[in-house]
């Protein structure tokens, strides 16, 4: 079963890196982009067969892990 | 004083700090980060700057998993004495001994160059040689300095004399001008600003000297 995990920062954390990326499109001439907000995906392979198993351990390796809840939000899907 | 640094693949500053514990008179043991326990009667451990697992993930995050992080949790809640340094100081936070994260610079930038900063808390062993107020120099060098937490911790932080230092102008964007923060019983820190790049006459500047001295001398009284 595979996974995947999508970890953005949280509303209202400032994000730099998506503030440049805004700056480059409009410096490249793609105009009406309002805002950008950059984020990581991550994919795992599992060996669990349950759906519900695999997603309450991957929802638990984002808390231990794979997010930092102070300042990013994640969402776990399992395919 | 028996200090501990700890060295994860990707550290680069581990060999200053261990010159830095040296020269406030402390015998050194290097820990490679796969050890799961530390050398006997350690003193304080110093978690050096670098750039530990290649930043992969986030800044410091693969490194608070590693085994020795766990010993280095343990050694803090017995009351331990624990610095982190840049790197270290994300490492820290990512192992929970210190609130907050530190993100991007939010200027985006590395930053690389000497800042003045404003000593804003005394208290504890690291900060006691220091005067409340005080302006000293130190060097940063860092992509990711940027610090945040809740805007209701970083008020409380304040309050409990937990901001260790603030910079007199902020190069990263973090909140409240902070550069460092302290534990709550004042025996861990954590600072993007490297002392130990400040503690001979050849660096520049020998403003990073009190943090050492300040330990060693409570030490050696204990």
């Amino acid at each position: 079963m595979k996974a995947r995990v999508h970890v953005m920062l949280k509303n209202g954390v400032l994000d730099p890196q998506g503030a440049a990326v805004l700056h480059a499109l409009g410096t490249l001439g793609f105009e009406g982009v309002n805002g950008v907000r950059q984020g990581k995906v991550i994919e795992l392979d599992l060996s669990e067969t349950s759906r519900d198993k695999a997603e309450a351990s991957v929802t638990d390796m984002c808390e231990k892990l794979l997010a930092n809840t102070v300042i990013e939000s994640y969402r776990v899907e399992i395919l | 004083m028996r200090a501990g640094v700890i060295v994860f693949p990707g550290s680069n500053c581990d060999r200053d700090l261990a010159v830095a514990f040296r020269q406030a008179g402390a015998d050194v043991s290097m820990i490679w980060h796969k050890d799961v326990s530390l050398p006997d009667n350690l003193d304080v451990i110093g978690i050096p700057g670098g750039f530990s697992f290649g930043d992969y993930l986030r800044c410091g995050a693969i490194a608070a998993r590693s085994p020795i992080c766990s010993a280095v949790v343990e050694h803090a809640k017995r009351g331990g004495y624990v610095i982190g340094i840049c790197n270290g100081f994300q490492v820290l936070c990512e192992t929970g001994l210190l609130p907050g994260t530190l993100m991007r610079n939010s200027g985006i930038k590395f930053v690389c160059k000497t800042v003045g900063l404003r000593v804003q808390s005394t208290q504890g062993a690291f900060m006691q040689t220091y005067e409340t107020g005080q302006e000293i120099l130190m060097p940063v060098a860092h992509h990711d300095g940027n610090y945040t937490a809740e805007d209701d911790l970083i008020s409380r932080l304040d309050g409990e004399g937990r901001v260790a230092f603030r910079y007199l102008k902020n190069p990263n964007g973090s909140a409240d001008d902070i550069a460092g923060v302290l534990s709550a019983n004042k025996r861990v820190l954590g600072l993007m600003p490297h002392p130990e790049r400040a503690v001979d006459g050849a660096h520049g500047g020998t403003d990073g000297t009190a943090i050492f001295a300040g330990l060693a001398s409570v030490l050696e009284n204990a």
